[in-house]
């Protein structure tokens, strides 16, 4: 038996090696490196190997920096909010109420195809609808609801958050119909036969056994806001900030220890949410 | 048939609303690029014209799309091939559990959550300071796998979650091999998802735009360069260009959806007619 316990191990390993050798070059040594860097200290044209904690002091001494990830985690608490409610709507829609196993299908197709098209192409295209002489102003000016043209639908708060809506609510449907589609039917008939209304279905079992894919959306959508910096840039007009402007900026300075700091904080803040989310869900059992 | 409750329709109106929201601006802008040549970037539109997708085919107007077109497209499918053998062998490998299978799943559960920006910067950082040249085609096309892989492996987790090994164990039982097993028996039966996987590889690569922004060098790839457009270009000529971008996307997904459903076809008509008998 111990023979074979070694050759499970070996051709695990080699049927694995392909992924590892890909991770640890492209992700395990590239966080090495910014960890590294990040002790290092900048010119205005190089970088110079050293031990410091200055750019750390500075982080952490600079309001900012407060401001700034005080930012990130107010998008991220609010995309989060708008794609789960958005989200589960759609996937209850498509799981309890449409009957066909073709609908279903050609329905939820529907819902994921622009995962698959540019993010980039998506942010512009709001560009017509919000702009000051846009749709949605032209609209409001001819229902006379306003008289002038509102001037914050695009290039501010409200336009990043629609934009991050837009892109990400994908990520809550996808799991959360995933997980409705594997309720049993009869639990649900069981609860309308005790007696519960269709609103103690919901809360009381529904909601309850769609957890793991609301886990699991939750954990996309807030990494991939947290992490964000085109939508930021692009659909605030360089007005709004979040962290990954602001290691973005500093690439663009050429300070890459300073942008390295910054990174490292934000990837160890990113890191506890998902440690902490992924103590209510099994990712591998869920799938 | 029971008739609809209220709430049918409700949610239906709701989720007609979600499609619009979803589909709305990227029509308004298809409608858009077509623009009288002096129409500017939202309504009224002054006239009916190509004009702004011939300014695409003339270079000068509009840098190097066609370039970078080319280039997208063939990361795309390195990408593409990359992220199907390896998320298949990855996926094989989870089947059964060696040493440190955990910590190569967290690894690549942190691949899929690490902002982007990171690898991008990180993997920057490393070919700079060994001083070799950053290329779309290695940094670039390295930095895309760690967003394309972990999908890939997601996506065989959940296929080998619901493949019945009983197929696999009659093949064994008849004196196959391992590996004839594994060619003749699993390969064939997974092979619908692996044009799922390949999906998700080219697609993710070909609009890939974080990962590859500090790791591409001087060749840019297609989202690159229209990221570089919408900073100085105020013409819909950038709404052709998307438009154009996503047809072939749409076209893209319509042939590997049209892959999958011709291969289910094709497998319902020549499988068995075990149990059929009876009926």
């Amino acid at each position: 038996m111990r023979a074979g316990e070694t050759n499970r191990h070996l051709s695990g390993w080699l049927l694995a090696s392909p992924l590892t050798l890909v991770l640890i070059l492209f992700l395990v040594l590239p966080i090495a490196m910014i960890v590294v860097v990040s002790f290092w200290q900048a010119t205005e044209f190089s970088i110079i190997p050293a031990f410091s904690w200055e750019n750390y002091d500075f982080l952490f001494g600079s309001p900012v920096t407060y401001r700034v990830f005080g930012n990130t985690i107010k998008y991220a608490l609010i995309v989060w909010a708008f794609t789960l409610g958005i989200g589960f709507t759609v996937a209850y829609f498509l799981a309890f109420h449409v009957r066909t196993q073709t609908w279903q299908i050609a329905l939820f197709l529907l819902c994921t195809i622009p995962f698959w098209t540019s993010n980039i192409i998506r942010m512009i295209s709001w560009i017509p609808f919000l702009g000051r002489n846009g749709l949605a102003n032209s609209a409001l000016i001819s229902a006379g609801i306003v008289d002038e043209p509102v001037e914050w639908l695009l290039y501010s708060d409200f336009s990043v958050i629609l934009a991050f809506v837009h892109l990400y609510t994908l990520f809550m449907v996808v799991p959360i119909f995933n997980t409705m589609m594997r309720i049993d039917k009869s639990l649900i008939e069981a609860a309308y036969d005790g007696g519960a209304s269709g609103f103690q279905t919901l809360t009381n079992v529904i909601i309850p056994l769609c957890k793991p894919g609301i886990m699991i959306g939750t954990i996309f959508v807030v990494t991939l806001v947290m992490g964000d910096f085109v939508t930021v840039r692009f659909m605030s007009g360089s007005q709004s900030a979040n962290v990954g402007r602001l290691i973005q900026n500093d690439i663009a300075l050429l300070q890459y220890p300073s942008a390295s700091a910054t990174a490292v904080v934000l990837l160890i803040t990113v890191l506890m949410v998902i440690g902490i989310l992924l103590r209510f869900v099994d990712i591998r059992k869920e799938l | 048939m029971a008739t609809r409750s209220r709430s049918f329709y409700v949610l239906g109106a709701f989720f007609v609303l979600f499609l619009l929201f979803l589909y709305g601006p990227t029509f308004t802008i298809a409608i858009l690029s077509f623009q009288g040549p002096q129409g500017g970037l939202t309504f009224p539109m002054r006239g009916v014209s190509l004009h702004w997708f011939f300014d695409l085919f003339q270079e000068q107007a509009v840098g190097d799309i066609w370039g970078s077109f080319r280039r997208s497209f063939a990361l795309g499918l390195m990408v593409m091939v990359t992220t199907v053998v390896v998320s298949v062998m990855g996926g094989l490998a989870f089947r059964k559990r060696f040493a440190g299978n955990a910590v190569l799943f967290y690894l690549v559960i942190t691949a899929l959550v690490i902002p982007s920006i990171l690898v991008s910067l990180g993997v920057g950082l490393i070919f700079s300071q060994a001083g070799l040249p950053i290329h779309w085609a290695s940094s670039g096309f390295g930095s895309q796998l760690t967003w394309t892989l972990p999908f890939g492996l997601l996506i065989m987790f959940a296929v080998f979650n619901r493949f019945d090994k009983s197929f696999e164990e009659a093949a064994r039982d008849q004196g196959a091999s391992n590996w004839q097993a594994l060619r003749h028996v699993v390969l064939p039966i997974i092979a619908p998802s692996l044009i799922g996987v390949a999906l998700f590889g080219f697609t993710l690569s070909y609009d890939e735009f974080a990962r590859t922004l500090l790791t591409a060098g001087s060749y840019n790839t297609l989202p690159l360069e229209i990221y570089g457009m919408t900073t100085n270009v105020t013409t819909p000529v950038i709404f052709a260009l998307g438009t154009l971008t996503t047809a072939f996307s749409l076209v893209i997904i319509g042939v590997f959806l049209l892959t999958v459903w011709s291969m289910n076809k094709r497998r319902a008509k020549q499988g068995s007619d075990a149990g059929k008998g009876m009926v």
